[in-house]
């Protein structure tokens, strides 16, 4: 006789080989036969014998799982897990076998095979080897340890940057120094013994620009502003921007009062022609304050720069748009 | 040359031999002491710059050095990351040898700009493989004899490993395997212990 082409017989061995994670379930329900990985996971010793709705609980499709025939449920997605087991929950498939011989429910981590895995201590012998989960979790180790490589490095980069920027002696925005580079300026004269003129400008209705129009209109209004107080100096003369809306200039041989104060004039009435951002004309003014290297034994940026601010404080005071020279 | 090569080769120069000797090592070759990054991409000739630095500044064969690097870089706390990710090639030292021409591919899943040579294994007889491996890089073959090496003790097999030169444009790598299960080997876990 031949054999019938629709009828494979397969030796549970064969079974266990191909599907470790599977169990045959008698049309009664009960469990005839659990494979090994299935057998390393469950948490009853000797699962053969029990009720297979006793030993797992069905989650998903709940509206199929209904009084427990599981005729409806074959071929579904089905989630399942272990009752009384809180942990993994597993994907798992149901299929008929030979007429009268019951269902086979074959089972599988997928997406939480990571944590699977490190639960029960599985070992690539408990998966087939035509099973992908091995690759799979090589696959999320590999991508953990690049990852890991590059939180490192982004920590490296960071630190870099954060060095580079101590460094620096440059302003961002205007191009101008910064308070470190006006110290070395400032040092600089000092050991040189050069006298020299110390000017505090600060941008007079500044905030409401920057509260009307925005901070991009802020931040051009600031570079216009640095320009043309740029302009106003002299080469050898030294700008540096040490605030939001704070200038400092120190300037070689002006030291006396006229010359300073008609410096200052022009500064000011530099900073005070409109500055176009786009179609928004924005106006400001500067108020200055100044103090002057023969005033002190040592000078000093603090003491300097102390000195001057009091002046430009009285110009504050007073009305704005005008500049002082620190009494000495 | 990938920046996870020449990382592998900065560690292993630098924790073989120390700190020092690496920043003699890096001073010759002409590049900073503080080496290479693992995530971008050099140009070929600075690994050979630094390789021919470290044979003159050590006094050592390149070929030495190149089998070095291969079991250090399996055996070494350090590169921890990498023998487990070796390991996952097969459950033991027969099955990886057999899974060993997936590895350029595997290397290319983890890191997708990561080009290993390629690499052709024929099984010659029972337990005995004739490895070929075809690289510009020239030693490569020579890293891979002393990888294989260290992935036999660790997986606890008895085997021997030899280079055996360049034949046919590939450089050629024999291994017989006595015994598979010679002595207990490392532990490897499936799942990864927390430690990074």
């Amino acid at each position: 006789m031949m054999p019938d082409p629709s009828q494979i017989p397969v030796p549970v061995e064969a079974l266990d080989a191909l599907l470790p994670m599977h169990v045959v379930v008698e049309p009664d329900g009960i469990v005839r036969h659990a494979a090994p990985t299935f057998r390393k996971i469950c948490p009853v010793a000797e699962p053969v014998g029990m009720r297979f709705l006793d030993l797992l609980e069905i989650e998903r499709p709940l509206t199929k799982v209904g009084t427990g025939d599981f005729e409806n449920l074959v071929g579904a997605r089905l989630r399942l897990r272990f009752r009384g087991r809180p942990g993994t929950s597993m994907k798992g498939v149901m299929t008929p076998l030979a007429p009268e011989t019951g269902l086979l429910v074959d089972l599988s981590f997928g997406i939480s095979v990571v944590a699977a895995v490190a639960e029960y201590g599985l070992t690539g012998a408990d998966f087939a080897p035509s099973d992908q989960t091995i690759e799979m979790l090589y696959l999320a180790e590999a991508n953990a340890a690049a990852m890991a490589e590059a939180h490192r490095l982004i920590g490296r980069l960071e630190s870099s940057r954060d060095a580079a920027n101590e460094a620096s002696l440059t302003d961002g925005l205007t191009g101008l120094g910064n308070r470190r580079a006006l110290e070395a300026w400032l040092a600089a004269r000092v050991r040189s013994g050069r006298t020299f003129s110390l000017l505090q400008v600060d941008l007079d209705y500044f905030k409401a620009v920057n509260d009307t129009h925005g901070h991009g209109t802020g931040d051009a209004v600031l570079q216009a502003a640095a320009h043309r107080l740029r302009q106003g100096l002299r080469p050898g003369d030294d700008l540096a921007r040490i605030g939001g809306d704070e200038f400092v200039a120190l300037l070689d041989r002006t030291t006396d009062a006229a010359g300073l104060s008609a410096l200052a004039e022009r500064l000011i009435a530099a900073v005070e022609a409109p500055v176009c951002v786009g179609t928004t004309e924005c106006r400001i003014s500067a108020s200055i304050g100044a103090a002057v290297s023969t005033g002190y034994a040592e000078p000093t940026l603090e003491a300097m720069l102390a000195d001057a601010d009091d002046a430009l404080y009285t110009v504050k005071r007073t009305g704005r748009g005008r500049a002082r020279i620190h009494a000495g | 040359m990938h920046g996870l090569i020449n990382k592998g080769l900065q560690g292993f120069l630098a924790e073989t031999y120390g700190r020092q000797t690496w920043s003699r090592i890096a001073d010759r070759a002409n590049i900073a002491p503080e080496g290479f990054e693992a995530l971008l991409t050099y140009d070929a000739q600075v690994t050979h710059d630094v390789l021919d630095a470290a044979v003159e500044v050590l006094g050592k064969p390149r070929a030495v050095l190149l089998e070095d690097l291969g079991t250090y870089l399996v055996s070494h706390p350090t590169t921890e990351p990498v023998r487990r990710l070796l390991r996952f090639g097969g459950l033991d030292f027969s099955d990886f040898m057999n899974s060993l021409d997936e590895l350029p591919g595997r290397a290319r899943l983890a890191v997708p700009d990561l080009w290993l040579p390629d690499i052709q294994t024929r099984e010659v007889a029972p337990d005995a493989f004739a490895v070929a491996c075809y690289s510009e890089f020239r030693g490569f073959g020579q890293i891979l004899t002393g990888l294989l090496r260290a992935m036999a003790d660790d997986y606890g097999a008895l085997a021997f490993i030899e280079w055996e030169g360049e034949r046919g444009g590939a450089e050629q790598v024999s291994v017989r395997l006595l015994e598979g299960d010679y002595s207990e080997g490392r532990q490897f876990d499936l799942s990864r212990k927390q430690a990074v």
